[in-house]
């Protein structure tokens, strides 16, 4: 597969870099080369948390760059932020049940991902950021659902509860990403 | 072992304590407190020494003192504690102590800021403290790198009885990337430190380890005994990579660290554009490897070399003194803890072929154009 990049954004606290950390787990698990950067710089409580995750066959260079695949924005502030960040083609999914607007660009797909409704249906609001990787799994194909289900298993797989809330939405998610796909062939 | 995905801060720490460095202290400072944090924890476990002190100016001298012992000794910091350490690292390389300093740049000079940098440059490899000294200055471009570079600095510190530097910027310490930590670690042999470490004079006579000579000519001799040791380290221990250097490049980049790996990108795109470029990147900044880069450099078809890094220009000089004007050198930069984009160094590398040979340049863009 050729490189892959994709930016997590939201405020802290939403689970974001938990989100690119599992993603790039589970590309460690498939054998190929991750790379996770946070953002880091000051910052206030409550204020914007982003990640990036690189995942290639190939080593991987640069770890930052101008423009990434794909950008996963879960509040406003980062929906402003990023969408002008996504390279032409590329893909945004949007946190439906926080941030109520869409792109205007017309060269990216975009999918709504009403992730904080999702997971609170499912039990727990904090499992929003999983339901948002599934949609972005879904989407993308670039690692396998069944591997992430098992970083999944692995890493968050303590509380019981827990785990079936994350792996309830994280079957939700993969559905809506598969069919924000689908439109966009359609279309 | 499986690879394992860590944050560099945490990788470094770890490799510190499988390289047998189970002596650490500390004072917190962005970028690099994971260490202080991951050690905290991992310290106990493997009944090593972890200590808080009030401030890196106590760090330096603590590490003085458990050096004496003949123990392995780390520390980490970044850049405005490292300065602060300053004291104690010229009177560690004067008594000849073997330590491990890790230094995650940030943006200076001052209190700066807290994004990465590498305008640490001048500080790591030409002094920083006073006198007659050199470190031995190690810069990984990766976490795996920066692992498998802290374990032989602890390695070469007790080789050359000389502290050793690892600089990463402050991508090095926050980045997670895979790593795979040896799984039998073993090392060539060093000689006993049963000469002249502190470790109690029952039985024998007591050594004393100063860097304090009245003397002229005793302090001479000190001096003298510690450039043979960095001459010995410029026949032994430079290390370097070459990336995708060959008989095309027009163009040379010279470049460390995380700066390094953007510029490989970089590379790769232009190759793709038909412009083919090639990547020196020196692993040991000091020694620096002046006579490699003065080789791959002044090949027939280097026309330019271009030194990219993420300071106001430090290495660069280094890298003038290499060439000395057998090629211009060229000097890219951002600073302050901005991190170019490979967009921005594939700019600076069109304007600089196109100045220098503009026709040819034109000739072979449109030819890859047409071809795609």
């Amino acid at each position: 597969m050729p490189q892959y990049e994709v930016l997590w954004a939201g405020f802290g606290g939403q689970g974001i870099m938990v989100a690119g950390q599992l993603l790039a787990y589970t590309g460690i698990k498939e054998g190929k080369n991750v790379v996770w950067i946070p953002s880091y710089g000051p910052e206030m409580r409550g204020g914007t948390a982003y990640c990036t995750v690189v995942v290639s066959d190939k080593r991987i260079g640069s770890p930052i760059m101008s423009q990434v695949k794909a950008a996963c924005v879960f509040n406003r502030p980062s929906f402003d932020k990023f969408c002008p960040k996504i390279k032409p083609g590329g893909l945004l999914l949007v946190n439906s049940s926080l941030i109520n607007t869409t792109t205007d660009r017309t060269d990216i797909t975009e999918i709504l991902v009403p992730a904080n409704k999702m997971a609170i249906e499912a039990g727990n609001v904090r499992a929003a950021n999983i339901a948002m990787l599934g949609a972005f799994v879904g989407a993308t194909g670039i690692i396998d659902p069944k591997n992430l289900e098992a970083v999944i298993h692995e890493k968050l797989g303590a509380k019981k509860a827990v785990l079936g809330t994350n792996l309830k939405v994280l079957a939700q998610g993969l559905e809506i990403g598969k069919k924000g796909i689908r439109q966009r062939q359609k279309a | 072992m499986a690879k394992v995905l860590m944050k560099g801060n945490e990788a470094i720490a770890e490799a510190a304590i499988r390289a047998g460095a189970n002596n650490y202290f500390c004072y917190p400072i962005t970028p690099q407190t994971e260490v202080a944090e991951y050690l905290a924890k991992r310290m106990p476990e493997v009944g090593g020494v972890f200590l808080q002190a009030e401030s890196e100016v106590a760090v330096g001298n603590i590490v003085f003192g458990a050096a004496s012992t003949g123990k392995r000794v780390f520390t980490t910091s970044s850049s405005p504690g490292i300065s602060l350490m300053q004291e104690a690292i010229s009177y560690m390389a004067g008594a000849q102590l073997p330590c491990v300093i890790l230094n995650i740049m940030r943006g200076g000079p001052g209190l700066g800021g807290i994004l990465p940098a590498q305008s640490d440059y001048f500080q790591a490899t030409k002094g920083g403290g006073h006198g007659d000294y050199r470190l031995l200055v190690l810069a990984p471009s990766t976490i795996q790198e920066a692992v498998d570079l802290t374990m032989l600095a602890c390695h070469l510190a007790d080789k050359y009885r000389n502290p050793v530097m690892i600089i990463g910027d402050g991508m090095i310490g926050q980045m997670m990337e895979p790593v795979e930590f040896p799984e039998n670690y073993t090392e060539p042999e060093l000689p006993t430190k049963d000469t002249w470490a502190a470790t109690g004079a029952k039985g024998r006579k007591p050594r004393v380890i100063k860097s304090l000579f009245l003397d002229p000519y005793k302090l001479e001799d000190n001096s003298v005994v510690l450039y043979n040791k960095y001459q010995q380290m410029k026949k032994d221990e430079v290390r370097f990579e070459l990336y995708k250097t060959s008989t095309k490049n027009k163009v040379l980049i010279v470049s460390y660290g995380t700066m390094a790996r953007i510029c490989q990108t970089v590379i790769d795109e232009l190759e793709e554009e038909g412009v083919s470029v090639g990547l020196f990147r020196p692993i040991t900044v000091y020694p620096f490897p002046e006579a490699a880069l003065e080789k791959e450099a002044t090949r027939k078809n280097i026309d330019t070399v271009l030194t990219v890094e993420m300071s106001m220009g430090q290495m660069v000089e280094d890298v003038e003194r290499a060439i000395a004007r057998r090629r211009p050198v060229e000097f890219f930069g951002r600073t302050g803890g901005i991190v170019p984009t490979p967009d921005e160094v594939k700019k600076q590398i069109k304007e600089l072929i196109k100045k220098k040979h503009g026709a040819k340049t034109r000739q072979s863009t449109t030819k890859s154009k047409k071809k795609g």
